[in-house]
C-alpha cells in the first residue's frame, strides 16, 4: 500500500511541475526566437512577459469554440485527447536521478521503473499519429486531411531510422530500462572524459541521427511540413479551436519534453555530471548559478529600463539562493542529479527552438527521399559498425 | 513484477483526467455565438468547393506498408541489441544474416523506385 | 491490483472487440481493433510478458493498425451497406459462438491447470533479455526465417503498388 501512496505522491508532484513546464516552454521558445531575430519578444504582460503563459491560457480557456458543421463530432472530439495522452503518458518512464533515500524511504526519481522504457516510449510515440492522422481525417477539410497524412506519413518515416539510432547505444549498456542506461555511463574515460554513450561511448552519429529524427517526430522546423501555414494553412488542426486547439499545441511541446528527455538519458549521461565530483563536478551547479546572478545583478546596477532595477535583483537573489542550495547535506543528493538532467534536456530544448529560428522548412519529397535514402541506410550502418566495435572491444 | 508498472497505470489516470479536463472546462466559460458562416468548412474565406473525402496518392499506402515491415524488424534488433555481449561475434552474424536478407529487400525496393517520393 | 488491472481492460478489450463487428464505419472499427490491441498488450504485461506487451503496443497499435487507418483515409472507405444476413447464420451464430468459448475454456482450464503462467506475477521470463536469450540461441531459426518472411512481405507491398504509380 505504501507504494500505491508513494506513486500517488510522486504524480502529484509531477502533475503541477509539468504544466508549469509546458505552459513556460512557450514563453521560453518566443523569448529566444525573439532574441534570435532581434526582437523583445513577449514583455507587457507582468515583467518581461513572465504572466503570458497564463494570459494565454485564460485567452484559449475563454475563447469559443466553434465547430463547422461537416466534421465528425466523435473523432473531431477524440482527436486533441488522444493526442496529449499518449504525449504526457510517455513522461512517466523518464528517469531524472538516481535511486535516492529520503527520510528512510527509498524511491527512484522518476514515476515508473520499467524494464521496458524504452520500447514503451517508442510506443507511446507510435500512437501520437493516431491523434494527428484523426484530426485530419474528421475534420473534413481538405487542408487538414492533407496535412494529418503527410504528417503521419512522416512520423512513422522517420521512427524507423530512429529506432535503429537507439537500438546502437543499446549494444554497450545492454538495457531497456532507461534508468540502468544512465547508470551504464558512469565513470570518466582517462579519468577526464566523460563514459555518455555520445562523448567517451563514441556514438555521436547515433546521436545525430536521433536528433534529426526527433526533430521530424515532433513535427518541427525543418520538418513541420503539416504545418507549412504557406501551403495547408495550419495542417490538421486547421478546423480547430480554442481549448482543442491548444490540447495540440501542448501535445507538441510534450514529445518535444520527451524527445529531449530520451536524447539525455540514452546519450548525453543522464544526471552524471561533466566532471568528475572529485575534481571539483559538484561545484559547478553553485558557479553557475553564481554567474547567472551576477550578470543579473550588473543588469540590476545598471538597468536598460527603470523597472528593471527591481525585476533583474530579485531574480538575480532567487538564482543565488538556488545555487548556495546545491551545497546543503541533504537537499544536495537531490537537487544535483537534478540539476545536471534539466541542464542537459533544457540544453537541447534550446537547441530545438534555435534550429527553428535559424533553417528553412523542407520540401515533401526531399523530406521523404532523406528519411528513407539518406537516414535508413546511414542508420544500419552506424549500428553494424557499432556491433562489430563492441564485439571487437569485448573479445 | 507488477510492482514497476503501478506508478505508470497511476500517472495514466492523471493523463486521461487531464486531457479532459482541460477540453470540458472551457464549456462553462466561452461564449458560443451562432452565426451561419462559422459552420462552413475553411478553405481561406472562399466557399467551399467540393469535399474533403477523395482519394488520395498511393504513396502514402506505399510508405505505411514499408513501414510495417521495417518496423517488425527493428522490433526483432531490441532483445538481440540488450543481450549483445552475451552473444559476442556470434550475435554479430547472426545480425549480419538477418540484416542482410533484408537489405537485398530494401535495395530491391530501391530498385524499383518504390522509395522515391515524385 | 493485478485482478482490478486484468477485469478493467479484459472488458476494454471485450467491448472494443463487440464494437469492431458491430460498428458501420471503417473507420470507428479500426480505432475499436486499436483498443483491443491496447488492452491485450496490458494483458501480456499482467501476465509476466513484458517485452511481448511492449512489441504488440509498438507493432501491432502503432504501425499495423496504422496502416489500416491510412488505407481507410486514402480510399475514403464510406459506412458499410447491411449485407442480407442469412437465415441460418443469424439462428445458429450466437449459440454456436457460445458453445465454442465454453469449450475452449474446459479445454484450457483442464489440459493447463497448474501453469505457472496462468497465475499473475508467477512468471518472471518475458523481459526483453531473457526473450533475446531464448530467440538467439533456441530459436535462432525460427528467426532467422522470419526476415525471408519480412522479404517475401517487401516484394509483395512493391509489386501491388507499383501497378498504381505506373
Amino acid at each position: 500500500m505504501d507504494f500505491i501512496l508513494l506513486s500517488i505522491l510522486k504524480t502529484a508532484i509531477a502533475a503541477p511541475v509539468l504544466l508549469g513546464t509546458l505552459a513556460y516552454l512557450v514563453w521560453i521558445e518566443r523569448k529566444v526566437l525573439a532574441h534570435v531575430q532581434l526582437r523583445m519578444g513577449p514583455s507587457r504582460v507582468g515583467p518581461h512577459g513572465l504572466l503570458q503563459p497564463i494570459a494565454d491560457a485564460i485567452k484559449l480557456l475563454t475563447k469559443e469554440d466553434f465547430i463547422p458543421s461537416y466534421v465528425n463530432h466523435v473523432y473531431y472530439w477524440l482527436a486533441p485527447w488522444l493526442a496529449l495522452m499518449f504525449a504526457v503518458t510517455a513522461i512517466s518512464v523518464i528517469p531524472i536521478g538516481p535511486i535516492v533515500e529520503i527520510f528512510g524511504v527509498k524511491t527512484n526519481m522518476g514515476q515508473a521503473d520499467i524494464s521496458i522504457g524504452l520500447l514503451l516510449i517508442l510506443g507511446l510515440t507510435g500512437m501520437g499519429v493516431y491523434g494527428i492522422a484523426l484530426a485530419g481525417w474528421s475534420s473534413n477539410n481538405k487542408y487538414s486531411l492533407l496535412g494529418g497524412l503527410r504528417s503521419s506519413a512522416q512520423m512513422i518515416s522517420y521512427e524507423l531510422p530512429m529506432a535503429l539510432a537507439i537500438a546502437s547505444p543499446l549494444l554497450i549498456v545492454n538495457t531497456l530500462n532507461l534508468r540502468e542506461i544512465v547508470n551504464g555511463q558512469a565513470g570518466y574515460v582517462f579519468g577526464i572524459i566523460p563514459n555518455w554513450n555520445a562523448v567517451g561511448g563514441l556514438q555521436m552519429f547515433s546521436f545525430l541521427i536521433y536528433l534529426i529524427c526527433a526533430f521530424a517526430e515532433t513535427n518541427r522546423i525543418p520538418f513541420d511540413l503539416p504545418e507549412a501555414e504557406n501551403e495547408l494553412v495550419s495542417g490538421y488542426n486547421t478546423e480547430y479551436s480554442s481549448m482543442k486547439f491548444a490540447a495540440f499545441f501542448m501535445a507538441e511541446y510534450a514529445n518535444i519534453i520527451t524527445a529531449c528527455s530520451v536524447a539525455t538519458t540514452l546519450f548525453l549521461g543522464g544526471w552524471h555530471p561533466i566532471i568528475p565530483n572529485e575534481l571539483g563536478g559538484q561545484f559547478i551547479p553553485t558557479l553557475i548559478c553564481f554567474f547567472f546572478a551576477g550578470v543579473l545583478f550588473y543588469h540590476a546596477l545598471n538597468p536598460a529600463r527603470p523597472s528593471d532595477r527591481l525585476s533583474m535583483g530579485v531574480i538575480g537573489a532567487i538564482i543565488l539562493g538556488l545555487g548556495l542550495m546545491f551545497q546543503v547535506p541533504v537537499v544536495k543528493d537531490l537537487a544535483q542529479p537534478l540539476f545536471w538532467f534539466a541542464s542537459k534536456a533544457g540544453f537541447l530544448i534550446f537547441v530545438f527552438i534555435w534550429v527553428r529560428g535559424t533553417v528553412p522548412r523542407f520540401r515533401y519529397d526531399q523530406l521523404m527521399r532523406f528519411a528513407w535514402l539518406v537516414l535508413f541506410p546511414a542508420a544500419l550502418l552506424n549500428l553494424l559498425l557499432t556491433a562489430f566495435v563492441v564485439a571487437a572491444k569485448s573479445n | 513484477m507488477l510492482e514497476g508498472y503501478l506508478p505508470l497505470f497511476v500517472f495514466l489516470v492523471l493523463c486521461i483526467a487531464f486531457p479532459l479536463a482541460a477540453l470540458l472546462v472551457g464549456k462553462a466559460l466561452r461564449p458560443s455565438v451562432f452565426a451561419p458562416a462559422k459552420l462552413e468548412s475553411y478553405e481561406c474565406g472562399i466557399e467551399a468547393v467540393g469535399g474533403a473525402r477523395g482519394r488520395y496518392s498511393v504513396r502514402f499506402y506505399l510508405v505505411a506498408i514499408l513501414f510495417v515491415i521495417f518496423d517488425v524488424e527493428t522490433v526483432f534488433l531490441f532483445p538481440w541489441a540488450v543481450r549483445y555481449k552475451q552473444l559476442g561475434w556470434f550475435g554479430v552474424a547472426e545480425a549480419l544474416v538477418f540484416l542482410g536478407i533484408l537489405v537485398v529487400g530494401y535495395v530491391w525496393a530501391y530498385k524499383k523506385g518504390a522509395l522515391e517520393w515524385v | 491490483m493485478d485482478v482490478i488491472l486484468f477485469t478493467f481492460f479484459a472488458l476494454v478489450a471485450i467491448v472494443g472487440a463487440v464494437s469492431l463487428v458491430l460498428q458501420k464505419h471503417p473507420i470507428s472499427s479500426a480505432l475499436s481493433l486499436v483498443s483491443v490491441m491496447v488492452a491485450l498488450s496490458v494483458l501480456f504485461l499482467l501476465l509476466g510478458a513484458e517485452f511481448i506487451a511492449a512489441a504488440q503496443l509498438v507493432v501491432y497499435s502503432g504501425a499495423i493498425m496504422v496502416l489500416f487507418v491510412f488505407v481507410i483515409m486514402l480510399l475514403n472507405a464510406g459506412a458499410e451497406r447491411e449485407s442480407r444476413k442469412g437465415g441460418l447464420a443469424q439462428f445458429l451464430g450466437l449459440p454456436l459462438t457460445a458453445i465454442l468459448l465454453v469449450f475452449a475454456s474446459y479445454v484450457i482450464t483442464q489440459s493447463m491447470s497448474n501453469a505457472k503462467a496462468v497465475k499473475f506475477g508467477a512468471f518472471t521470463g518475458g523481459g526483453p533479455r531473457e526473450v533475446g536469450w531464448e530467440l538467439f540461441t533456441r530459436y535462432l531459426l525460427p528467426f532467422e526465417v522470419t526476415s525471408i518472411l519480412i522479404l517475401i512481405a517487401i516484394a509483395g507491398a512493391v509489386v501491388l503498388a507499383r501497378k498504381e504509380i505506373d
